[in-house]
């Protein structure tokens, strides 16, 4: 079983979370970055930045997980990293 | 073939030889670069040598000859699909594999059994009719069959009537079917090898000179060689060694789980699927069934495997044939898929003029080892992308021509 920490419940079991996607870097709603944002999305080898929601709780935050190893390094709310 | 067979087998000092031969030093420039010594690289290597008549090829592997995702895909071959561009192309493909083994000389064990996949709802026999009339249409055998026909084909299913996923019909790919994967590729690389193709193993890729629009050196951790045209066909890393030269591709990494139990007596004759499910099952020539199917939920490029995929892929396994409860898993491991938007490669030019890609082969890509190798060859022997491949240009997501195939891609997503 593998553990993702909720910024607001705590360690739970990652089968009670929902994958969001990464944090994007282009905006939709620029027409110039559109095509960006619609089709390529970050695909890095290392840590990346990317949503996540805690189903039961409706909670969507932010994790910042290595690509390779799994490893999961911070957990936060939007706007609320820690320093 | 089987007078000189005889004329071996009666000869009285027999000489051994090596189907593929060790990895000599590099030379300082070829005609052609293959990144990848996976099935496509090497189909490709086998084309341009055998059918173009282009000798001076160095197919670069990073580790061993087809390790990779050659070695992880679960050999299903099938035709399938639901856009016209996407049958035509894959339907090529399955004709190739027809003749395979006459072809080569070397028995890759296709077994052309057909494939069943189930419906558990109406909304999925609908798809299902789509799709079987678009393969009517483009020539492929394939029709929409009802329970009774799924009983006939596979006795042993659980059809689960009255229950959650109760089979409702299935589609009926008659041309669809398996062969020995590492067959292909050693195939492939007997022949390429015999034109005097180079088989570079443990040269890995660290990075690109460029002149403008094209790719002039490429540096590998055993030297830098020149290259007149290269060809990119590394599966999982396909977003990286493309970043390394300076192109984007919409790619996300997953890793695509499968396993095999340990050897039964033959009771299961064809391919069987089931989307709900995200299971699909085939027993190989060795008795083993093999089960895939299960896509980790998040972006990961790691091959190691999850008891939560692992116990997915069991569940679904076992909802279609209980008895398999008591039967022992002798391997499992998973491959990293690199995804594409619309479920469909990424095939022909890229922004480079000499640089050519073979990419986006996400959960899908051993059944195309041959057409991709053979028109990708064509690509680069005559500099000009064919029309079957014209539909899977990088360049479609700019201009939202996408080939959605989604629904008619059997793994989980």
């Amino acid at each position: 079983m593998k553990l993702l920490t909720c910024p607001v419940n705590g360690p739970r079991n990652i089968t009670e979370f929902q994958y969001l996607g990464p944090v994007r870097a282009a905006s939709a709603e620029q027409p110039e970055q559109l095509i960006e944002a619609l089709f390529y999305a970050e695909n890095p080898l290392g840590v990346m930045r990317e949503w996540w929601r805690h189903t039961p709780s409706n909670t969507v935050f932010i994790a910042e997980r290595h690509t390779v190893s799994d490893q999961i390094a911070a957990t936060y709310l939007p706007n609320r990293k820690p320093a | 073939m089987p007078f000189s067979l005889l004329k071996y087998g009666l000869r009285a000092r027999h000489v051994a030889f090596r189907d593929i031969p060790l990895t000599p030093e590099l030379k300082r420039s070829y005609d052609v670069v293959i990144i990848g010594g996976g099935g496509h690289g090497l189909a490709a290597a086998y084309y341009l040598s055998n059918v173009h008549g282009i000798r001076n090829i160095a197919v670069l592997e990073k580790g061993y000859l087809a390790g990779g995702n050659t070695a992880r895909n679960t050999t299903t071959i099938r035709s399938n699909y639901m856009t016209e561009e996407s049958i035509r192309f894959y339907k090529e493909g399955v004709e190739i594999f027809e003749t395979m083994s006459q072809d080569l000389g070397f028995n890759v064990m296709f077994s052309q059994r057909g494939q069943l996949t189930l419906a558990h709802s109406e909304a999925t026999l609908r798809s299902f009719h789509l799709r079987a009339e678009m393969g009517k249409h483009m020539g492929t055998r394939i029709e929409v069959v009802d329970v009774q026909t799924v009983k006939e084909l596979c006795p042993h299913l659980n059809l689960d009537l009255g229950g959650q996923h109760e089979v409702m019909g299935g589609l009926w790919h008659a041309d669809g079917g398996t062969a020995r994967h590492d067959a292909v590729a050693w195939g492939y690389a007997k022949h390429a090898s015999e034109r005097g193709v180079q088989i570079h193993q443990r040269t890995e890729v660290t990075g690109f000179e460029r002149a403008g629009d094209r790719v002039t050196h490429i540096k590998t951790n055993r030297g830098t060689i020149a290259a007149g045209q290269v060809l990119q066909a590394v599966g999982g890393l396909n977003g990286q060694v493309a970043a390394m030269a300076g192109i984007q591709l919409p790619i996300r990494c997953f890793p695509l789980q499968a396993m095999v139990t340990q050897p039964l007596k033959p009771f299961l004759h064809i391919l069987v699927s089931s989307a709900n499910l995200h299971t699909y099952l085939v027993q190989s020539s060795r008795g083993e069934v093999v089960i895939g199917g299960g896509s980790d939920p998040y972006q990961l490029a790691s091959t190691r495997s999850t008891l939560d995929q692992k116990e997915h892929l069991a569940e679904g396994a076992l909802h279609l044939f209980p008895f398999l409860h008591k039967v022992k898993l002798l391997r499992q491991w998973a491959g990293i898929t690199d995804m594409t938007p619309d479920y469909s490669p990424i095939m022909g030019a890229s922004p480079l003029q000499n640089y050519w890609l073979d990419c986006g082969w996400g959960t899908w890509g051993f059944k195309a080892t041959p057409v991709a190798g053979k028109r990708m060859a064509e690509t680069i022997a005559t500099g000009r992308v064919p029309d079957v491949l014209k539909p899977f240009d990088l360049r479609r997501f700019d201009s939202f021509a996408l080939l959605n195939e989604m629904g008619a891609t059997a793994a989980s997503h």
